[in-house]
């Protein structure tokens, strides 16, 4: 069963629909396509919280439903718990 | 779909038939308390300003006093205040309705001689008002306002898009829908720019949310610390666009037919409308309602547990643990969207149910809790 469901295709991240631990492989679903992907989570993930998809490099724009979101503060890579630790809004 | 409710003398539709006892200002809530106390029925309308407004500060007062007497699901409205000319004002204003309202001011009489009064007065109207029967509706005939509240990323996987469905449902059957929360749109405010159905509708919604956030600015801060909420942090979402683009799932999918002041009543036809609100819960539906609205949807993922004294407030959510620790708040569950037992045209056909039970007069989970926040927009400081 899936753990997380990103919006679309293309987005970094996806939320976790289900506590995902790390070492974990989980199966996350798109909304858009109902198509999956597999990754090993690289940390826990609370239930809400959000999973990188895709990795990111610092400064570079983090996107979700298709849209921008915010910038990466760090590097990320896919598996990661993304979250106010790691990215930031691009609005001030 | 069956639907029964309360056709006033303007012609506007309402889904409950209160008597309300409206304050004009903060001194006279005690006497609209006393009456509710006493009569059976009514509802007092207690609030916090009225006193020494100017400007357009105070005809927002006005439009939002008046609005709420105004509404089709009041059936007939006391007035107290301290003075006569403005409690008079917001009398003829909502006399226009042609239904049944009068007011009283307590200087040169006191309170308790003005409690006396409207008491009577209130008895009177509570009677009438209990005689009146349903009958049957069209959807089209209705005013829904939505807002999310306490959002976290549930929302905007779940409960917002199932609102979403639910107002494309609504304005395809020619119904009103009125969305506001101005500054929470940031991160998606180009999206919903896009929606306008004209050119003119879209400059005058970004003139009236570039004026939101310049507002902002003004004051030398941002909203860091603000939006998100910490609520909306512990949720799960990082930042103010992703929030602004969970809320906007709830819009639907059709074109922005018009944009709204606060408060303020739709001069032309149903569809969609954009009204420039605080993305405050309370001041939010409270605007909404005051400018018709009869039923609000509220899609919530942490639990907010608002209410409003006169427009049935639906809550929704998404998050299967809010809808089991808080469940006495939730009128409707679709956690099953997260885990993917319900698709979104089941999701939606359940709050379209929920809403048909709820204007045929199911209270819903906030009216039962008593749930009334009545809380007036203030636009600057009181002189």
């Amino acid at each position: 069963m899936h753990k997380a469901l990103a919006h679309n295709r293309g987005d970094h991240v996806a939320v976790a629909v289900a506590p995902i631990t790390a070492g974990e492989e989980i199966v996350i679903v798109y909304l858009d396509d109902d198509g999956e992907v597999r990754l090993r989570a690289q940390a826990d993930v609370p239930y809400g919280h959000k999973v990188a998809v895709e990795p990111l490099a610092a400064d570079e724009a983090v996107i979700e439903y298709s849209t921008q979101v915010g910038v990466a503060r760090t590097s990320i890579q896919p598996g990661d718990y993304v979250h106010t630790h790691n990215i930031k809004t691009a609005r001030w | 779909m069956d639907l029964y409710g309360y056709r006033r003398p303007d012609g506007s539709v309402g889904v409950r038939n209160h008597v309300i006892v409206l304050p004009v200002d903060d001194i006279s809530n005690a006497a609209c308390e006393a009456v509710a106390a006493k009569i059976t029925g009514t509802l007092a309308l207690p609030h916090a300003y009225g006193r020494l407004q100017y400007g357009p500060d105070l005809d927002l007062h006005f439009r939002t006093m008046i609005g709420t007497g105004a509404n089709p699901n009041v059936a007939a409205a006391i007035v107290i205040g301290i003075e006569p000319a403005w409690t008079e004002r917001i009398v003829e204003g909502i006399a226009e309705t042609g239904k049944p309202v009068v007011g009283f001011s307590i200087e040169g009489h006191g309170e308790l001689e003005i409690v006396r009064r409207a008491s009577w007065a209130a008895m009177a109207m509570v009677q009438q008002a209990s005689e009146q029967q349903r009958e049957r509706i069209e959807l089209a005939e209705l005013v829904v306002s939505i807002k999310c509240g306490e959002s976290d990323t549930t929302t905007g996987l779940g409960s917002c898009p199932t609102v979403g469905g639910a107002v494309d449902r609504l304005v395809d059957a020619g119904a009103t829908v009125f969305f506001g929360e101005t500054s929470e749109l940031t991160g998606g405010e180009h999206l919903v720019a896009a929606r306008m159905a004209s050119d003119e509708i879209r400059e005058a919604f970004l003139r009236t949310y570039d004026g939101y956030v310049s507002e902002i600015a003004s004051h030398g801060v941002d909203l860091l610390g603000s939006q998100p909420t910490q609520g909306n942090i512990a949720g799960g979402l990082s930042t103010i666009e992703e929030k602004a683009l969970g809320n906007i799932q709830k819009l639907g999918t059709h074109p922005v037919v018009g944009v709204l002041a606060p408060a303020e009543r739709p001069a032309s036809g149903p569809g969609l409308y954009f009204m420039d609100t605080s993305s405050a819960a309370a001041e939010c539906i409270t605007l909404m309602a005051a400018a018709g609205a009869v039923v609000h949807f509220f899609p919530t993922g942490q639990g907010n547990i608002i209410g409003n004294p006169i427009e049935p407030v639906i809550k929704l959510t998404a998050n299967a643990a809010t809808a089991t620790t808080m469940s006495e708040h939730i009128d409707l569950d679709v956690s099953g969207l997260l885990t993917r037992e319900i698709g979104l045209s089941t999701a939606t056909d359940r709050l379209v149910d929920v809403l048909q039970s709820t204007v045929n007069g199911r209270l819903t989970a906030a009216e039962a809790l008593g749930h009334r926040e009545f809380v007036m927009t203030k636009l600057y400081r009181s002189a």
